[in-house]
């Protein structure tokens, strides 16, 4: 696999980019920015979870409570509109390097299991944070919930801002993958996600590089939640630390290809619509989340490793028997193995 | 040259009700290819485990150039000088042939945070890709290769970080006999640049040509020492390996 960020993909980022970014400006049905707004937000998750699920193989199911925690703390900060404005936004920073720092021991903790076991212990995250949020009254609102001032936009673009934002943060969390994919945590992440043990025997900083990634990724969904809570303007313990959202971004992250850079993306722009669209055709009744099981199924069953990884398997296989074809006859070179013998791993 | 880099003092692993190290003690000299043989199960690999922090041993001690390692952890061991591979040739296959080298390399802080291979790391894994003959391999990823080179690559990633004892955990089981001479020349070749080698081996041909001296564990525990020529006259080894 390549690293390099090439032309194509310099160009495939700025299309994506480009078109999400003048959506807004030529407009569109209603719905749409509303649904763009969700699939977004989906997107900025799962490429942040990926950071830990994918590239450093720990599939944490907790990530809602960071998620959670970041809306609590914009909705406790903001919950006077004397602020108002813009100023949620500008201080979701402070609020994504908090939760980060706070998602360190968090992280070492929960890290020193590994595969189903750790999913396990995150999943208690979880409920640990819904709790909390239930039952620190004062603080959260518990069941009653937690309204956050209102945002004073104009009514005609009153989504611009969510909107913007929140593309902004999957800029950001597509960043922070491609960078990590090109630096050395990238590389010890890919030590620790294949081989931990092994990891270690060659002097890997295993556990630093599984922290950065924890914790830049608790931050980031942090900041992601502190945009929603500001957006849907009232916040339940249900909502904010709800199961489907961790599920949400860890299935888009399987579906589009977990430890690729638009594998997560890919996944929430799929995901998101074909839920929204079952939602509506299967009215309100929850048949819907049957349905949204079932294209994820269905696309599990044909391309197991999700979509990315997939396609590019059969594309490089494809390209490789062609190229083989075309050696058939001349001499066969030496770096040719009998396939036999490159299945072996452990 | 009698200088000790590694020192085994009574060390101990039980497993439940199984004793598969007892109290085994034993020394690699400075600048030997020690070969530590016996039969299966005779607890060669789990001695080779808790000397490189794999497993926690229940007692004794080990003194690694001349230190007492307290609380033996693989990378720390590995940073210090003390590098092994494994019996089933572990390298990390979605990594290229290079970037298992230079992951290997160790690095800074800061360069954690810099370039994925860096000029410098190309240098350093270029060179030793052409001491092995691995390098029109190297942009290839490493699940594309043969077993046996496979072997050769986890070999030549453990020396990148000058280590100054290697363990080797059966270096030629399962490859062609080709490549157990070539795995043989590169030990040579590495012995000759000043590297100690400790080598768990079952090829007996290849241990009495490359090793000495030669330590016979059984049940957890040596039961000779000394030259390849003494060793295979010991009636107690010629017992250890026949049975009674």
């Amino acid at each position: 696999m390549k690293f390099a960020t090439t032309r194509a993909g310099l160009i495939r980022a700025g299309v994506f980019f480009l078109v999400l970014l003048v959506i807004p400006i030529v407009g569109g049905p209603g719905y749409l920015l509303n649904t763009l707004i969700f699939t977004i937000m989906y997107a900025a998750l799962s490429s942040s979870w990926n950071l830990i699920g994918g590239y450093a193989g720990y599939p944490s199911l907790g990530h809602v409570a960071f998620f959670g925690i970041g809306a609590y703390a914009t909705g406790i900060i903001f919950s006077d509109s004397v602020y108002g404005g813009y100023a949620p936004f500008f201080l979701l920073p402070v609020i994504g390097l908090g939760v980060a720092f706070m998602s360190i021991p968090i992280g070492w903790v929960s890290m020193r299991t590994r595969a189903d076991v750790f999913a396990i212990v995150t999943i208690t995250l979880l409920f640990i944070t819904q709790t909390l949020a239930f039952n620190l009254k004062n603080v959260t609102g518990g069941a009653q919930g937690k309204s956050v001032a209102p945002a004073p936009f104009d009514v005609g673009t009153y989504d611009w801002p969510f909107y913007y934002a929140m593309l902004i943060l999957l800029a950001i969390a597509m960043g922070i993958s491609l960078y990590f994919r090109r630096s050395k945590i990238g590389l010890s992440l890919a030590t620790v996600r294949a081989d931990e043990d092994k990891a270690h025997g060659v002097g890997v900083r295993v556990t630093a590089v599984k922290l950065i990634a924890f914790a830049v990724s608790a931050g980031l969904v942090a900041m992601v939640g502190g945009v929603w809570a500001y957006y849907v303007g009232f916040i339940y313990p249900q909502f904010a630390v709800d199961p489907l959202i961790t599920i949400g971004m860890v299935l888009m992250a399987f579906l589009g290809g977990r430890g690729t850079l638009w594998g997560p993306v890919l996944g929430a722009f799929i995901l998101v619509p074909a839920q929204e669209y079952f939602a509506q055709a299967f009215g309100a009744s929850e048949l819907y989340l049957i349905a949204y099981a079932a294209v994820f199924l269905v696309i599990m069953l044909f391309l197991p490793r999700g979509i990315l990884p997939s396609i590019t398997e059969r594309l490089a296989r494809r390209r490789a028997s062609a190229a083989g074809a075309a050696r058939d006859g001349a001499s066969p070179t030496p770096s040719a193995l009998p396939t036999s013998e490159v299945k072996v791993v452990r | 040259m009698t200088e000790n880099v590694l020192e085994i003092d009574h060390l101990t692993k039980r497993f439940g009700g199984v004793t598969a190290v007892n109290e085994c003690s034993f020394t690699v000299q400075k600048g030997t290819i020690t070969a530590l043989i016996g039969p299966n199960g005779s607890g060669k690999t789990t001695a080779f485990n808790m000397i490189t922090g794999y497993l926690k041993a229940d007692s004794g001690q080990i003194r690694f150039d001349g230190e007492t390692i307290v609380k033996p952890r693989p990378a720390d061991l590995y940073r210090r000088g003390l590098s092994r591979t494994f019996q089933q040739a572990r390298i990390f296959p979605e990594l290229t042939v290079e970037e298992n080298l230079v992951v290997a390399a160790g690095y800074s802080w800061r360069q954690l945070f810099g370039r994925r291979v860096s000029e410098s790391d190309h240098e350093r894994a270029k060179e030793m890709l052409g001491e092995f003959r691995l390098d029109t391999l190297a942009g290839l990823p490493s699940a594309d290769l043969s077993y046996g080179q496979r072997k050769l690559l986890e070999f030549a990633a453990v020396l990148m970080s000058d280590p100054t004892l290697v363990l080797l955990d059966e270096p030629t089981a399962g490859v062609n006999p080709v490549m157990i001479d070539t795995m043989e020349q590169h030990i040579r070749d590495r012995h000759a640049a000043g590297v100690t080698f400790l080598i768990v081996e079952h090829d007996m041909q290849l241990v009495m040509r490359l090793c000495d001296p030669v330590i016979v564990l059984d049940q957890g525990a040596p039961i000779a020492f000394g030259s390849p020529e003494t060793i295979q006259s010991d009636p107690k080894v010629l017992e250890a390996y026949l049975g009674s």
